[in-house]
């Protein structure tokens, strides 16, 4: 049975897209077919951070209006064959994303996909309501700093009334914390709350923290999802999350202090 | 021991600053998350009722889910100082309405 998984956080700029991207690139190493969705309709930018910007032909909204169908929107990635993007519009037109167009392009999804990652825009409105309502699991994507924490907390609150899950009296979506941008130096100076503060205030499942890493940048300069880049902390600590999500069990990583590597410090490799 | 506190004031991490007030805001957030949805067409419904009989300004009313140990308390202030009564001849034909109307000053 297919899973809809939506990559949310209520607040902007704490790493949605560099998640979706990351986690949809996991979970096809994993050997899952997976398609990643942008929902953010009007600021299409998964396609840039997926490297596929060249290719968009037709987006979501043209299937939803039956201008084009499904296959001819979906773009396979050229690094794995289990992948696929799914891109949105550049239209204004916020309401394009009818509920009952998303819901049957969704169901069409599920015919050929193992995991549907929907990644939700920023805020509350009609595009972030529309991601997560269909959703069967949420990845709450949250930075240690009150804001994202406060703006979190919202999110979950939504997740438990809003969703169709909630309306319809089925079990609730299963909720998931991944910490972004963690800095274990800052956290053990006492400048930054620690996993276990945001953990205890949140309290949901912790699914895992992805150290602050320059190669976050370095990938979506590049348009290749960080978990493809075996080399960068960040890109393991998203492969860890993806197992921990599929069931398994794995220590975490990256929230000690590192001590500094002579050699690392000698070649600059963060 | 005291002198060196004062030399060198003991300093607080502003993480620790940081969990303390998201504690407290997010306390109070959820309180009012789980306010059921009736509350706002309440309150307006109600400003509607007491309006027929006197004139009333939309913050003369307010409507509050509380509780007080295991009961739960729906609490409704009316204001009613300052407020005008309507007069018969404005509310024509609710002639039954009239001798119902409290008196403006009933507080």
């Amino acid at each position: 049975m297919a899973k809809v998984v939506v990559i949310t956080s209520g607040k902007g700029g704490v790493g949605k897209t560099t998640t979706a991207a990351a986690f949809a690139a996991g979970l096809a190493l994993r050997g899952h077919k997976t398609v990643v969705i942008d929902f953010d309709v009007g600021l299409r930018n998964l396609d840039l951070i997926m490297g596929c910007e060249r290719r968009v032909v037709f987006d979501f909204i043209n299937v939803i209006n039956g201008d084009a169908i499904l296959n001819q929107a979906l773009i396979k990635d050229k690094r794995n064959d289990n992948l696929y993007i799914f891109p949105t519009s550049q239209t204004r037109d916020k309401d394009a994303l009818k509920r009952e167009g998303v819901d049957r392009v969704l169901e069409e999804l599920k015919q050929q996909f193992d995991y549907i990652i929907c990644d939700s825009p920023a805020g509350i409105e009609h595009g972030a309501i529309t991601a997560l309502y269909f959703a069967d699991s949420a990845i709450i994507v949250t930075n240690p700093e009150v804001s994202s924490v406060r703006d979190s907390d919202r999110i979950i609150g939504i997740l438990a009334s809003r969703s169709r899950r909630a309306e319809r009296n089925e079990p609730p979506v299963e909720l998931n914390l991944l910490l972004t941008r963690y800095d274990p130096v800052r956290v053990s100076k006492g400048e930054m709350l620690t996993v276990e503060d945001v953990k205890e205030i949140l309290s949901i499942p912790l699914l895992g923290v992805i150290p602050e890493s320059e190669s976050v940048l370095r990938a979506s300069n590049t348009g290749t999802p960080v978990a493809f880049d075996p080399e960068s902390s960040a890109g393991r600590a998203y492969l860890d999350a993806v197992a921990r999500f599929l069931g398994e069990t794995r220590e975490m990583r990256f929230v000690k202090p590192e001590r500094r590597n002579f050699l690392r410090v000698l070649f600059g490799r963060a | 021991m005291r002198l060196l506190n004062f030399l060198f004031p003991p300093h607080r991490h502003s993480a620790a600053i940081a969990k303390e007030r998201l504690k407290i805001v997010l306390a109070h957030e959820r309180a009012g998350r789980h306010a059921p949805d009736f509350l706002p067409k309440l309150q307006k419904e109600l400003i509607e009722v007491v309006a027929r009989y006197v004139e009333i300004r939309e913050d003369m009313i307010r409507v509050n889910l509380g509780k007080s140990g295991e009961t739960s308390l729906l609490e409704i202030n009316i204001e009613l100082d300052g407020a005008k009564p309507l007069s018969a001849v404005l509310r024509g034909g609710l002639a039954g309405a009239a001798t119902a109307a409290p008196p403006a000053k009933s507080g």
